[in-house]
């Protein structure tokens, strides 16, 4: 039980990091929450009817939009300027990809606020896509730069530090129970060598 | 004395900036082939040693999740960056953790990731050469696996957990640390890590007999190797010859006297401490972590106690139950191996001690955490008891005790700098660097408090402090043990 708190707090709450350094979870939670809401809202080109609570967020969608790109280029900055993290840092894993994740919140800003393409017809054309069974892909370039994007930053995902998202909940220093007194806890390959 | 640069205590601990390549040339000495070859591992560099160490790396991963865990996830956030206490003390940016474990990760990445081995340096994966080694060895020798860092780590990245593997694969080529290799093969060869023989045990017991005899009038005894004693004493075998441990091996026995308690130590189990641990090798946890069971039940006790060790009490609360247990051979009222502290902790609570405050006066007490007790381990029944309990022994035996400052105590308490197998002299000029920020917070209450005493649970602690606090013009006298301080507030024959 207290180690499922303790993993929920650092998932919901980032609690370590706020311990550690205010600063970066100021603006990794800002970040982080700004890109939830982000994807939830667009949920309502993948889903219909769109569910009422999506519906709902959509103004909020638009707000966590703008600070999307503000917290990762304030994260890219910061990796930049606090020698110790610039000495971390690598290419692709860090910079890269947060310059990936702000030109897809901007390509995304200039699609809600510059070009408006036709909605009717990308929603149409996700919602074939889910079916495996697309139909045109709309010709609206900045939409074109959008998904590419997008699909680029999924496909890596798996390969990259990305995978931290479902990695916290496998951190054995956060998710066990301080039981070892009362619990003999031995590992598969211990158990074999025991025995022999 | 005088080669070494002291790091200037400021008002605060400051975070510097990195200083490339600073201890880039602070060396440990290599394991000799003779213990090396005793412990099972190559004598020396093996030929083929790049495939045997990717090899033993595979093996490793499968073995730990932690390991592949810990390499999978860091995000490079930075949290940790400034809180190895040898990095805020060396300023070598190879001593922020993320750092240290990007030694290990680089490699993983090279030969373990399909990006490492597509993108290479564009992702910081790396070739494995000689010279990555002898980083590895510099700088894997420069952790003291005392897990500050962890707790700041969004994902609990554990720094101790990749040293130690680290140390795994070096030993697994041939390339060991002579200062850990060559006390775990006299341990396992003698019983205690100093090597002492059985009768110069007996000797030095019976030479505490006289002291505490002659000091306070009563016959404590220090009993060895007594079939059906109740308890089985395991202590640091520092506590058997060095100053100021004995004093609290005086401490437990006045303890164990007073609450009529009989107990022995071993002459074949004289060891506490587990080197095992800091060069992360189970099977030698293992092997010298057995002779307890066996000497607990030849000498057929009912509980076992430990003493003031703090990585040994991490191997004794967290990994002794799976290495050599189950316990059920002792009393179920005591099912556990349990800390000296715990048991003073009860005794005192049921009013079973009778302890005079006053004969602590002349000593304003602070308290340091060690590390693998405050962030590796527990005492009680409660959450936090390791923190709780060693300070409610302090305050039951003084009259006056202060903390730390609270960002340098409890979880977040700085190692001694000597801990992780890297109390070693020719590491000298690290220990009293990396004792800097411990050191600063303690000079904070020596200043505003008149703070004489730095209170202690591990042997390490003990030999670290007596040792460096010197350098930074503080008296090596101020340094002992909780139990110490027992020891002396305990009024004995006041039983009624």
């Amino acid at each position: 039980m207290g180690a499922a708190l303790r993993v929920a707090g650092e998932a919901l709450f980032f609690s370590s990091l706020f311990k550690g350094n205010k600063w970066t979870w100021i603006g990794g939670y800002a970040f982080h929450a700004a890109f939830l809401v982000v994807i939830l809202r667009h949920l309502r080109y993948f889903l219909n009817p769109i569910p009422e609570p999506i519906a709902l967020i959509q103004p909020l969608g638009i707000y966590a939009g703008l600070v999307l790109p503000a917290t990762a280029a304030y994260l890219f900055i910061r990796r930049l300027i606090v020698d110790r993290t610039r000495y971390i840092s690598s290419i692709v894993e860090d910079y890269v990809l947060l310059l990936l994740i702000i030109s897809i919140a901007l390509s995304g800003l200039l699609l809600k606020f510059v070009t408006r393409p036709d909605l009717i017809n990308i929603k149409a054309y996700m919602l074939s896509l889910m079916l495996f069974r697309p139909t045109t892909i709309p010709l609206d370039p900045i939409f074109l730069i959008h998904l590419s994007l997008v699909l680029i930053l999924l496909i890596y995902f798996p390969y990259s530090k990305l995978m931290h998202a479902g990695g916290i909940f496998f951190s054995p220093t956060r998710n066990q129970a301080d039981n070892p007194r009362e619990k003999r806890l031995i590992a598969p390959w211990a158990e074999i060598k025991e025995k022999q | 004395m005088a080669d070494i640069q002291i790091p200037e205590i400021k008002e605060r601990i400051e975070i510097p900036n990195i200083k490339t390549g600073a201890t880039a040339d602070y060396k440990c000495y290599p394991a000799s082939e003779a213990h090396m070859t005793k412990l099972g591992f190559p004598s020396k560099l093996v030929d083929n040693w790049k495939e045997k160490l990717i090899e033993k790396m595979a093996e490793l991963l499968k073995k730990y999740r932690s390991l592949q865990v810990y390499l999978d996830i860091c995000v490079k956030c930075g949290s940790c960056t400034d809180k190895c206490h040898y990095y805020l003390g060396t300023a070598d940016p190879n001593n922020m953790p993320v750092a240290r474990q990007e030694l290990m990760r680089k490699i993983y990445r090279k030969y373990f990731t399909p990006t490492g081995k597509l993108l290479g340096k564009l992702v910081n994966a790396e070739e494995l050469t000689e010279d990555t080694l002898k980083e590895w060895y510099t700088y894997f020798h420069q952790c003291s696996q005392c897990r500050r860092c962890s707790v700041f780590c969004p994902y609990g990245i554990d720094t101790a957990e990749i040293s130690m593997a680290a140390r795994e694969l070096m030993d697994a080529i041939g390339m060991g640390q002579k200062y850990s290799n060559e006390i775990i093969a006299k341990v396992e060869e003698t019983g205690n890590n100093l090597g002492i023989p059985g009768p110069a045990l007996r000797s030095t017991l019976d030479f505490l007999e006289e002291d505490v005899k002659d000091t306070t009038g009563v016959d404590v005894k220090f009993p060895m190797d007594v079939v059906g004693a109740e308890v089985l004493l395991i202590a640091p075998s520092a506590d058997f010859f060095s100053t100021p441990h004995v004093e609290s091996l005086v401490g437990y026995a006045k303890v164990f006297h007073q609450a009529g308690i009989s107990w022995t130590v071993s002459s074949y189990a004289s060891e506490f401490a587990n080197f095992g641990i800091f060069i992360g090798n189970y099977s030698h946890m293992q092997k010298i972590a057995s002779r307890i069971r066996e000497q607990a039940l030849a000498l057929k006790v009912k509980r076992i106690v430990v003493g003031e060790c703090g990585h040994a009490w991490r191997v004794g609360y967290s990994f002794w139950n799976t290495l050599i247990g189950p316990f059920d051979f002792l009393d179920p009222k005591y099912p556990a191996p349990q800390h000296i502290c715990e048991l003073s902790y009860d005794l005192i609570n049921r009013g079973a001690l009778k302890l005079d405050k006053s004969a602590n006066d002349e000593f304003t007490v602070t308290f340091h955490d060690s590390c693998n007790v405050a962030r590796a381990s527990r005492m009680g029944k409660k959450p936090g008891g390791q923190f709780e309990i060693p300070r409610a022994l302090i305050k039951a035996t003084c009259n006056k005790f202060v903390d730390m400052a609270e960002h340098t105590i409890k979880e977040r308490t700085f190692c001694c700098g000597g801990g992780g197998g890297l109390l070693t002299d020719e590491l000298m000029e690290l220990r009293v660097k990396g004792a800097m920020p411990r050191v600063q917070a303690l000079k904070e209450v020596i200043d505003s408090h008149n703070v004489n005493f730095l209170a202690l649970i591990c042997a390490i602690c003990k030999a670290q402090f007596s040792k460096v606090l010197p350098y930074y013009k503080m008296p090596m006298e101020m340094v002992g043990g909780v139990h110490q301080l027992i020891s002396k507030a305990i009024v004995l024959g006041a039983k009624e």
